[in-house]
């Protein structure tokens, strides 16, 4: 690595164009939220920056208050939910034979680079009123209520279709489903470069499998299953399709709500201040887990 | 001949952990598949198998605005891709070669389009291109150009990562080795830097490529009333219902993505071979 | 080997270094004549890769001037120097098959294509690698590729061909022929070479002169026998080879003899005269295989121990037998440790002595160098 000053002339070239291009768009555009998000409406397209804090206030009426603690309440269960589901397969991926290692890989990332929406989709037709889901069951169902018919017994009461889609169950599925290999890559990074022996040298010394994964395996993780965690949360808390598409009314999330004040409210300020603080969620969990990995890389 | 015994670190070999990773598969798996296999399906209500048709799959290419929305997306991600490309091997380079006050910022700075919500950047979006009154009614394709900045802006850092990860196992004697030989800072860059980070670049393009044509949210947010893309003509139909039709040009889509996901595969499989030992 | 001309190709003036607070090379200054084979040797962070650096244009020296061929070489740049260099990962272009590799400086100059092909060829050849023009640098053993790192080079013609630890990624064996080759194609094709290597058996071998550096410094600049036999300081003695080294003082300072007082070893006889300073603190360097072993006896007349030479007693603390050599490691009456080496000549003459022996060491008067510094 050099100093700037050695070439400034190739540091200016290379430079110029990505500074400015995050300076022009993403920048701006943010601070320009910002600024809305203390201003006020006057009149149907007008905004006045006034610097009143109302927006602010208004954001943790209780109304809006309860949807940010829904919200941080989905998105930590669906967070919980990967952590859980993931670390066994994270650890499946690398004990794998090494020849089936990048298969097994690909087959997580696959889901992610295929379009959420289509993945969204493809829930929904599991999920909904007649979709697989229930028609599975209800096979299930039938067959055992023939079953009972058939030793003598009274049948089963007819199937009635479980609502498995428009409500919170749906969309905590959804985020599951969605971000399910952000958890995993990050937990198989970090498995992945941990020594090997040390999984030995527990056992060796009289530890259960489960004692060792408990105290070697996941503190030694710590820093991927952090990673994880963060970046599993961040997504969860702001998701916008999913709760849209797969649940009911009362399944609302701080996004459909940022989303409703700049497309059917009208209310730019107000939902330029709700981003805002979803924004700040974001800069105190990306902060804290940045200082998590500094203060881990010096030890 | 009895099988041979699962050692203290074979996990992956035990019961248990198999039926968990074939489980997760499934969950992850089942949707997609239903939804590929029900494509050609002959039946509208799309739950019990009536036989093989591919007449949704002529139903959706004869849709013209679901077309239109499909190639406006390619366009966008075309154009996305390219800038993407461009911005992030220079932001890459940038950081990887140059030490500079304000680059810990920088680096910050570069990551926030990754971790910002979705949400956030849509609505960024929105203001800033209303506030400073980009010009609408622009004909094809410049009327894209605001899904193009909004995409581009948020997939670069992508790119850049990909890059840079590419380039930090660069040995660096083999650019003074050009040098050395004759050559200028750009015969060096030419010759050496590039050929290196190729792997990289297309790895980065079609990151890109698969981000943009996957966005809903900000497209949602910077299109016109005029602008169609994929995502939103799909959010559409969704809302209204579930057709065989969606799950026509669904199926297409992943087609598509598994596609560009071999080749991105493949190409890093090539770089990690090629890479030069220290 | 006939030199025609012995000019300074590269003269190296009062050159200074720093980076931060660290001064890497301070203040050197030395000439390298043209047609020799120079080694800069020393341990690592001595700064002999950043002078090596400075000679190809890689770092910029902060004091000094650093002259080739009588040019001034401070705006010049690596890619306008007439020097090349041959880098310690040997950085093949892994994207090029080994004749492009070789054509790359000559392209760049935009030389005619059939003269690139000639060229190259015969670069090529000169290092052994005929034949393998086609292949990719994945495809070649670490010597194969070391080899078309230096016929890369040469191709050039360089004035200089400058070398950064040219061996280091190679095996034992390999690095022994390689040294040898070297030797020899540096004399076929006459061009200064300048080596830089933290390796003394690979620096005695091949140099014609050797600069020993130390912290930034140019420590010593000899021949390789005069610096093993002569070294100017105790790191020298002490880097190059193994040494017994022993604090005293000048006591007897004729011409034709002195006498040191060490207390550790008692009065030690020097057959030649030391201009260094009366009562001065000095230290005597002996190394191991210029000491010989004996049965104890009586202090004088015994035969194993010839006339004139220095006696110490002591007992065998440890002993490895190397094959051609066994090392022992001495403990002197009064407890200093004393390195001695013996060589095997018949193949019972490591069963002469043991552990636990009590042994008589002696050593000519010529033997111990007296050092000042």
């Amino acid at each position: 690595m050099e100093s700037w000053r050695l070439n400034k002339k190739l540091f200016a070239s290379v430079a110029a164009l990505p500074i400015s291009w995050l300076l022009f768009f993403f920048i701006v555009p943010l601070g320009i939220v910002w600024l809305y998000s203390f201003g006020r409406n006057a009149g149907l397209t007008e905004v006045e920056f006034s610097g009143t804090f109302a927006n602010y206030l208004r954001a943790v009426e209780p109304l809006y208050l309860e949807i940010f603690g829904k919200s941080v309440v989905v998105a930590a269960l669906t967070t919980v939910l990967c952590l859980v589901i993931g670390f066994p397969v994270a650890l499946a991926i690398v004990f794998a034979p090494e020849k089936w290692r990048p298969y097994l890989l690909l087959l997580v990332m696959l889901p992610f680079w295929t379009n959420l929406l289509i993945r969204t989709y493809a829930l929904i037709a599991v999920l909904r009123t007649e979709g697989y889901a229930n028609t599975v069951m209800s096979w299930g169902w039938a067959g055992a209520s023939g079953l009972k018919t058939l030793v003598g017994l009274e049948p089963l009461p007819a199937w009635e279709p479980l609502e498995l889609l428009y409500n919170n169950f749906a969309v905590v599925v959804g985020l599951v489903y969605v971000h399910l290999p952000f958890m995993v890559l990050p937990l198989y990074a970090a498995l992945d470069k941990m020594d090997k022996s040390l999984i030995e040298a527990s056992l060796d010394l009289g530890a259960s499998h489960w004692r060792t994964i408990n105290r070697v395996v996941v503190p030694l993780a710590s820093a991927g299953i952090w990673s994880g965690i963060v970046i599993t949360f961040i997504p969860a808390l702001g998701a916008y399709l999913t709760p849209d598409l797969l649940g009911g009314t009362d399944s609302q999330m701080i996004a459909n709500v940022i989303e409703r004040q700049f497309k059917r409210a009208n209310d730019w300020p107000f939902g330029a201040a709700l981003s805002f603080i979803l924004m700040y969620a974001t800069f105190i969990l990306v902060a804290i887990q940045s200082m998590r990995s500094k203060e881990g890389s010096a030890r | 001949m009895a099988r041979r015994a699962i050692a203290p670190l074979e996990y992956t070999r035990r019961l248990w952990m198999r039926l968990w990773v074939a489980a997760v598969l499934a969950f992850l798996y089942i949707p997609l598949i239903a939804l590929i296999i029900f494509s050609f399906n002959d039946s509208k209500r799309n739950i019990e198998w009536k036989g093989f048709t591919l007449k949704y799959y002529e139903k959706a290419f004869e849709n013209s605005s679901l077309m239109e929305a499909l190639f406006n997306s390619l366009t966008i991600a075309f154009f996305a891709t390219v800038l993407s490309v461009i911005l992030g091997a220079l932001t890459a380079i940038l950081l990887w070669r140059f030490r500079f006050t304000g680059k810990a910022g920088l680096e910050g700075t570069m990551t926030m389009p990754i971790v910002v919500p979705e949400i956030c950047m849509g609505v960024a979006m929105l203001i800033f291109f209303n506030g400073i009154g980009w010009p609408q009614n622009l004909p094809w394709p410049f009327s894209l150009s605001q899904i193009i900045i909004a995409h581009s802006t948020f997939c670069f850092p992508f790119v850049a990562m990909v890059v840079r990860a590419r380039l930090a196992s660069f040995n660096r004697q083999q650019e003074e080795a050009a040098k050395d030989l004759g050559a200028t800072e750009i015969q060096a860059f030419r010759d050496v830097l590039l050929p290196h980070i190729k792997p990289g670049l297309i790895a980065g393009a079609l990151l890109a490529f698969t981000l943009s044509l996957d966005d809903f949210v900000i497209t949602f947010f910077t299109s016109g009333p005029e602008t169609v893309t994929f995502p939103i003509k799909v959010y559409a139909m969704v809302r209204f219902s579930v057709t065989p039709e969606v799950n026509a040009v669904s199926t297409l889509l992943i087609i598509l993505t598994i596609i560009l996901t071999a080749i991105a595969m493949k190409l890093q499989n090539a770089a990690a071979l090629g890479a030069s030992p220290k | 080997m006939n030199q025609p001309e012995r000019q300074p190709i590269i003269q190296i003036q009062n050159v200074t270094k720093r980076f931060g607070p660290l001064t890497a090379v301070d203040k050197v200054s030395l000439d390298i004549l043209s047609g020799e084979f120079f080694v800069l040797l020393g341990p690592s962070g001595c700064g002999k890769t950043t002078l090596l650096r400075m000679l190809a244009g890689f770092e910029l020296p902060d004091e000094g001037r650093i002259l080739i061929d009588g040019v001034d070489m401070a705006k010049v740049p690596p890619n306008k120097r007439p020097v090349n260099m041959v880098f310690q990962s040997y950085a093949i272009f892994p994207h090029m098959t080994v004749a492009d590799n070789v054509a790359y400086g000559l392209t760049l100059q935009k030389v005619n294509k059939g003269e690139i092909a000639d060229r190259v060829n015969e670069a090529l050849n000169l290092v052994s690698l005929g034949g393998l023009d086609g292949r990719m640098p994945d495809q070649l053993s670490g010597g194969q590729r070391q080899r078309v790192a230096l016929a890369r080079s040469l191709v050039m013609r360089p004035k200089v061909l400058l070398l950064d630890e040219p061996l280091s990624a190679l095996d034992a064996k390999l690095r022994l022929q390689m040294q040898m080759e070297l030797s020899d194609l540096q004399d076929e094709v006459g061009i200064t070479f300048v080596t830089v290597t933290h390796d003394q058996d690979e620096a005695l071998s091949m140099a014609c002169r050797i600069g020993v550096m130390n912290k930034g410094e140019v420590a010593q600049l000899a021949t390789p026998s005069d610096l093993y036999e002569f070294p100017a300081s105790r790191f020298v003695a002490d880097f190059i080879g193994t040494v017994n080294l022993f604090e005293g003082q000048l006591i007897v300072d004729e011409p034709d003899r002195a006498v040191a007082n060490c207390p550790e070893l008692g009065r030690i006889y020097i057959n030649h005269g030391v201009t260094g300073p009366h009562d001065a603190l000095i230290w005597v360097a002996i190394r191991p295989e210029k000491v010989g072993m004996a049965k104890p006896g009586t202090y004088r007349g015994r035969p194993d121990v010839p006339e004139g030479h220095n006696i110490s007693e002591g007992r065998i603390k440890s002993m490895s037998y190397l094959g051609d050599i066994t090392l022992y490691a001495v403990i002197l009456d009064n407890g200093r440790m004393m390195h001695v080496s013996r060589p095997n000549i018949s193949r019972t003459d490591q069963e002469d002595f043991t552990w636990d022996d009590r042994v008589t060491l002696h050593w000519h008067g010529s033997s111990p160098v007296v050092l000042l510094a």
